[in-house]
Order: structure tokens, then C-alpha cells, then sequence
């Protein structure tokens, strides 16, 4: 690594101790205070895995059953903790299977560290065998990468590592290191890194900034509040709780953002974006000042830009400055981490109640309720439907638990009818829409949070991508609540088909095994629900299991998703049905 | 002109020095379809720190994302955009010409007058040629010399300073201490 970055200007001298490189690794994710990593072994990471098994009174490391698994574990880990999540896997197959992975912890923030072995240095560039150019690949989806060829460099660069992955907007990072690098004998000293000259993880928040947006947060006639997951990753809970209760201002949620402040909050009016709920997306185009805080307007936020918020004067609270201006242009753009800046603008906020604005909220939420929310979590037609298995699990967890969900239509679900009473609680693929992302989340949110009830939530489809993670959760004894709710297909696809292919089911049925002989397989407790009549038994059977337990829920084949912003709409134009 | 019209942009940035880092940088570039009219690196006025210039032509709204999205690389130090009237640039052509032409073709050599072009070396088979200049000026002279026969000709990256003062070295003094 030919870096001339951060000049060690810690110039005390500590003692050192002549170890293997391979050593170093396990000793410095020790001194990063890493106790579960996640990974898969392989030929150029093998010293490696010699020095865990010598440490793994201090590390446990959790064997999944695929790459892939791997950093999806170590992001739930991450995602419920606020820690970084450490995945570790060898070269070449190894190191491709944790791409997914890192792209997802990419777009949606997640501070994740993975280690990958390298083929010798001797050997790189001539196609040797499991050599692949790891650094290459993950370039675009890393906050930071580096590839290590000398034991010396090894300390550094996981130093340099932890402290990218953590600090400003969290990401994932990727150290490449070398087996030669891994076997090399040198003298291991560690500092932690504070401080790269080249990087400034939290702006400065402009002078007058903040004076500015409280004036016209003021000012405001129908001020709007939407947040994203900056408030949860910069832990500013608290605080933007008590800005919106004193400004008394309505205030939505993008996916990730979900569970900063409780479903049942007075104020929290609710979802945002495609599948979000009817009044904070028709009156995203009615209020006169946006607040946007810790969120990026993502595309299926906003829908058509060219009619999201046209009225309003926008002001983004962010963390990076590359999101100001991306794709909606702010009034206001307060810089610096949410925590901070949201401390410092309480002050000057005046408390205000908008009562009649907030009516609308409800107005439009009776709406909703009545054409589309009544009929998902008190059906009284015959087939399941999603929305009343999740208004079980809300029942019977008094809305403690973590929901741990895949990607498609039981994702969107369980996110519009949760109860998210704690913060932390909604773990799910935001950005990149990672099928296959759920059970392995599920495992790592539960093993960095033992004493939480975590429920992972899939669809037949995504689960049967990383399904094979049921033997990490048998070997470990994780106690996830694993529920399939199966329509037997890929119901968001098949949605769409509907809606706008005109009905052609283009490979979206799903002809499924027995998922409970599967289960079974693997020593979990199974059930599976066919009857509406059985449903909140077998939910509390579940949710009393001391080990981990399957549900699957078959649910009606056909149901869809509403209310919904076609793609490519604008927000005003969301559908009810 | 329009913050909505495309013209020519030079970016300059400065970076620390690493592996890795022009891959990341024409990235940006490459996710978002822009062509790199052309690309520089050199060491730059600080000892250590590199600089990258690129030319693009994009919008000015489109370069300001550009920017951000550079600036957010944990190896970048920092960049800057500038338009081609806020900046003094050049750009080097090289000319390899057969020599017989330079003794048979009597107008060859008023254009290499007229055109300040500098020979470079001359050897019995070719001789090459120099210019810096603007592009347009390197493509006029291509222009001239095209119709006796060029054996090779290349054009480098454009470089460039700016007219204003870059605040690269005070940022990097704030940095350090």
C-alpha cells in the first residue's frame, strides 16, 4: 500500500511485539473492540483463520453458509447496534460473494468492514488460482479500499479502515491483504486512526444557516418534516423528537428512517414514497416549507423531481455535502451531523402547534384507512393478507420487536403496518433492494442484540436466495423468528405485471418445496398457517420460543400493495387502489 | 451561458498519492456516461499531493454534482471546476513527419514557421515536431500538415493553472494543524 496519507504523527513510542501479520488482523479488530465477525474460510485467507482459532476466546466468529450471507449478517449487526459490522472471506469466489453486500451497505450507509485474502504479492496480475482484482470491483461500491502487500502496512490500513467505515456518513471499506502479508513476521504496534488530512467526515455547518431555516421553520404555515435513517446513524433520536414536538410539526419517514421516533407518535403521520401512506405523499405538494433531515430523495421518495415539492421552500439537514443538491434543490442547506445541528437549531425553533395542517394528515389518513389499510390488517375476505400477519406480530411484541425484512411486497408491508416503539428497529435493504438480504440481517441484528425479539420477514422469493443461512442460525443457535409469508410468487414483479404488463406473469410464479420439512432440516421448530383461524397462535407460539422458530404464512396468492406512486409519477398522484 | 448548456469544464484535483485512486475518480465519470475529453496527472505545487485534470463537457449544474461526488473520495483532498476563460492552459501536439518532405516540400517549412511549432529532433528518415498551443491551434497546424502525410501524431492532456489564486496550500496548512 503506497499511501503517504496520515504522516503516524503519534511520534510516543509504545512497545511493539514481533508478530505475524495474519496475528496482527485478529489483534487489531481485538483493539477495535470486535467481538463477532462474520466470514467463510478459503485457501488465501487461511492464516488468518488459524490465528482465530487461537483467539476465539476474544472473537467468535460466526461461519454463514455463503459469502453473501456474511455482510448481510454483519450489516444487521451494524444496522441494530450502530457498530461496524466485520465480514472476512478469501480471495477470488470469496471476495466477488461479499460485492452484494457491500453495494447494499453502500447506498444505505452501513459502516461495515470486510477483509478479504489475496493471493501472494508474487503472484498478483498473472491469473493465478482465486486471484481476482478485488479492489477493482469494489471500488465503486466502497466508501474506501486498499490492498495490503506488506505485514507492516496491516496495522494502518485497518486503523485507517474502522475509522472510514464509522465516522461522517457511514460505509462499507475493503483491506485486500496479501497471504505473503498475512505470513510476514514485524513489529505490531497499534494507534487507532482520528484523523486522515484528505478527509472531513463532518462539514462545518455554515454561519447563518441555522438561523435561516429556524426563521423560516417560523415562519412556516404548513411546515413538513421528512426524515431519513441520518437521525438513527447520527443517534439524534432524541432530539429530533423534541424539535418536532416544540415546532409541532407532521413528520414522515423514509424506510431506513423508520423508528427514530415511535409509529405511535402524535406526530408521526407516517411512510413516504411508492408504497408510503396517502397523506405525507399527496401533502409533500401542499406544505410551504420541506424539512428534509438525514435523507438523500432517493427516486422512490420523491417520484417524478420535475413535480416533487415545487412550493416549497426546501431546507435538506445532511451530512454529506455531495447529497446537497442532488436531486432537490435546497433553500437551506444546513451542513454537519444531525445530532449537532438539530441541538443547536431547538433553540431558536418558536413552539407552535398547526393544528388544522395536521387535520389534513388525518383527514387523508381516514381516507386511507377506509380504502386500504381496514381491509389489509382486518380482512374479511377468505386468502391471509400480509398486512394482518404483521399486525399479529405487532399485537403480540407490543411493537418491541426488530423487524428484519427482504425485499418486495412483504417488505413494503411490514414497514406501512409495523409498530416500531424502539429505535433501530427496521432493518431492511433501502437503496439497493436486496432480495436475499432478510434472514441473513436477521442473524447478525440477533447476535448483536441478544436480548431483542428480532423477526425476520420474507417473501417464498428472497428467502430461498440466502435460505441456506438457516444451518448459521442452527450452528449458532441465533433465536430468530424466521416467517415466510408465502403467495407463491414474486409478488412486487407479478404486482407490476399486473398493473402495467397487462397480466403476463413472466416467470413470477414460484413452484416452492416444502419449506417446513426444510426447516425441519435443519432442527428448527416449523409450522406452517393455512387458516386465519390458526394465525395468532402459531404467531404466539412463535414469539414465546426460547430457540429459533419458522412460520411459514401462506398468504393470498394475488393481493397487491397499495396505496402506490406509479413509477415514474409524481407523489400527488398516488393510488388508492 | 446557462447553467444548463454544456461546455468545456477543466477540473483540477488534488489528491493524495495512491493506488487505486484514478480508478475511483473516472468512475464518477463512467457511472454517469460522461467522456473524458482528456485526463492529466502530475504532482502538483505541494510535495506529496497530486493533482488530476480532467476536461468534460457538461452542464455547470451537472459539474457541481461532479464535484461533490470527487470531493466525497476519502483520498481527495479537493477540486475544483473552471471554465476555459478562468484559467491559462495549454495543450502539446506532436508531429512525426517523413524528412524527405522537409527538403522537397518548400511550404512545409513557412508552416512550421508561421505556426511556432519547434522541431524536436531530425534524423534522415523523420523529423518531429512541436506545438503547444490551444486545441485549436494544434488542429489547425494537423490541419496544414495532413495533406503531405503524418506518420504519428499525438495530442496531450490539456494543463492548466488558473487565473485566481487556488487555495489548495492554505486548506492543506489548515489540515495539518
Amino acid at each position: 500500500m503506497e499511501t503517504k496519507t496520515i504522516a503516524n504523527s503519534n511520534t510516543i513510542q509504545k512497545a511493539t511485539e514481533r508478530i505475524s501479520g495474519s496475528e496482527a488482523i485478529v489483534r487489531c479488530l481485538i483493539e477495535e473492540g470486535v467481538k463477532i465477525i462474520y466470514g467463510y474460510p478459503g485457501g488465501a485467507i487461511m492464516p488468518v483463520y488459524d490465528e482465530l482459532y487461537k483467539y476465539q476466546d476474544k472473537i467468535h466468529h460466526v461461519l454463514t453458509r455463503h459469502e453473501q450471507g456474511a455482510t448481510h449478517a454483519a450489516q444487521g449487526f451494524a444496522r441494530i447496534s450502530g457498530d461496524v459490522g466485520v465480514a472476512i472471506a478469501t480471495s477470488g469466489p470469496g471476495a466477488t460473494n461479499l460485492i452484494t453486500g457491500i453495494a447494499d451497505a453502500q447506498i444505505d450507509s452501513t459502516p461495515m468492514v470486510c477483509i478479504t485474502g489475496q493471493v501472494p504479492s508474487h503472484l498478483l496480475g498473472s491469473d493465478a488460482f482465486q486471484e481476482t482484482d478485488i479492489v477493482g470491483i469494489s471500488t465503486p461500491v466502497t466508501k474506501w479500499n486498499c490492498q495490503v502487500t506488506n505485514a507492516a502496512d496491516i496495522p494502518g490500513a485497518i486503523a485507517k479502515a474502522f475509522f472510514i467505515a464509522k465516522s461522517g456518513r457511514p460505509g462499507p471499506v475493503l483491506v485486500d491483504i496479501t497471504k505473503d502479508a498475512q505470513f510476514e513476521e514485524f513489529d505490531f504496534v497499534y494507534d487507532r486512526c482520528e484523523k486522515i488530512r484528505s478527509y472531513n467526515p463532518i462539514p462545518k455547518t455554515e454561519a447563518g444557516t441555522l438561523e435561516q431555516a429556524a426563521q423560516l421553520i417560523n415562519n412556516a404555515k404548513k411546515p413538513f418534516i421528512v426524515w431519513g435513517q441520518g437521525v438513527i446513524l447520527s443517534e439524534a433520536e432524541e432530539v429530533f423528537k423534541a424539535l418536532v414536538e416544540k415546532a409541532g410539526i407532521p413528520a414522515a419517514w423514509t424506510i431506513l428512517g423508520a423508528s427514530a421516533i415511535p409509529t405511535s407518535h402524535h406526530l408521526n403521520v407516517g411512510m413516504l414514497g411508492m408504497h408510503g401512506n396517502y397523506a405525507p405523499n399527496k401533502l409533500t405538494n401542499e406544505c410551504d416549507v420541506l424539512i428534509a433531515i438525514g435523507m438523500r430523495f432517493d427516486d422512490r421518495v420523491t417520484g417524478d423531481l420535475s413535480k416533487y415539492a415545487k412550493q416549497a421552500k426546501v431546507i435538506h439537514f445532511e451530512i454529506d455535502p455531495a447529497e446537497i443538491n442532488k436531486n432537490v434543490k435546497a433553500d437551506v442547506a444546513v451542513l454537519g451531523d444531525a445530532k449537532s445541528t438539530l441541538k443547536a437549531i431547538l433553540p431558536l425553533i418558536n413552539p407552535n402547534s398547526h393544528v388544522e395542517w395536521h387535520q389534513q394528515f388525518k383527514d387523508l389518513y381516514e381516507i386511507e384507512y377506509h380504502k386500504v389499510i381496514k381491509n389489509d390488517i382486518h380482512p374479511t375476505k377468505e386468502g391471509l393478507t400480509m398486512g394482518e400477519v404483521i399486525h399479529e406480530i405487532n399485537l403480540q411484541s407490543k411493537g418491541e420487536a426488530a423487524i428484519v425484512t427482504d425485499v418486495g411486497q412483504h417488505q413494503m408491508i411490514a414497514c406501512r403496518y409495523a409498530d416500531f416503539n424502539i429505535t433501530k428497529s427496521n432493518i431492511t435493504s433501502g437503496g439497493l433492494g436486496t432480495m436475499g438480504f432478510g434472514l441473513p440481517a436477521a442473524i447478525g441484528a440477533k447476535m448483536a442484540a441478544p436480548e431483542r425479539e428480532v423477526v425476520s420477514i420474507s417473501g417464498d422469493g428472497g428467502y430461498q436466495m440466502t435460505i441456506q443461512e438457516l444451518g448459521t442460525i442452527f450452528q449458532q443457535k441465533a433465536a430468530v423468528k424466521v416467517v415466510v409469508l408465502n403467495n407463491e410468487f414474486l409478488g412486487m414483479v407479478r404486482q407490476w405485471q399486473q398493473l402495467f404488463f397487462d397480466k403476463r406473469y413472466a416467470s413470477t410464479e414460484m413452484i416452492n418445496p416444502d419449506f417446513i420439512k426444510i426447516a425441519e432440516g435443519y432442527y428448527l421448530k416449523a409450522r406452517k398457517v393455512v387458516k386465519r383461524a390458526d394465525l395468532k397462535d402459531a404467531v404466539k407460539e412463535m414469539m414465546e420460543s426460547k430457540a429459533p422458530y419458522f412460520l411459514e404464512v401462506c398468504v393470498e396468492k394475488e393481493g397487491n400493495v397499495f396505496p402506490m406512486v406509479p413509477s415514474g409519477a409524481s407523489i400527488a398522484d398516488i393510488r388508492l387502489e | 451561458m446557462s447553467s444548463n448548456t454544456k461546455q468545456l469544464y477543466t477540473v483540477s484535483i488534488y489528491t493524495e498519492n495512491n493506488i487505486g485512486l484514478l480508478n475511483r475518480i473516472s468512475a464518477i465519470f463512467q457511472r454517469r456516461h460522461i467522456n473524458i475529453e482528456s485526463l492529466n496527472t502530475s504532482p502538483s505545487e505541494i510535495e506529496g499531493v497530486s493533482k488530476f485534470t480532467v476536461v468534460v463537457d457538461v452542464t455547470e449544474v451537472d459539474i457541481q454534482k461532479i464535484i461533490g461526488q470527487i470531493e466525497k473520495q476519502v483520498e481527495v483532498i479537493k477540486a475544483y471546476y473552471h471554465n476555459l476563460e478562468d484559467i491559462i492552459y495549454q495543450i502539446s501536439g506532436l508531429f512525426k513527419i517523413k524528412s524527405e518532405l522537409l527538403f522537397e516540400e518548400r511550404q512545409i517549412q513557412n508552416i512550421i514557421k508561421e505556426s511556432n511549432a519547434r522541431i524536436v529532433t531530425v534524423n534522415k528518415d523523420f523529423f518531429v515536431l512541436e506545438k503547444s498551443g490551444k486545441k485549436e491551434e494544434i488542429m489547425e497546424l494537423y490541419n496544414k500538415l495532413s495533406v503531405f502525410g503524418i506518420m504519428q501524431y499525438t495530442r496531450s492532456g490539456l494543463i492548466a493553472v488558473t487565473k485566481e489564486e487556488m487555495r489548495i496550500s492554505t486548506l492543506l496548512q489548515n489540515y495539518n494543524h
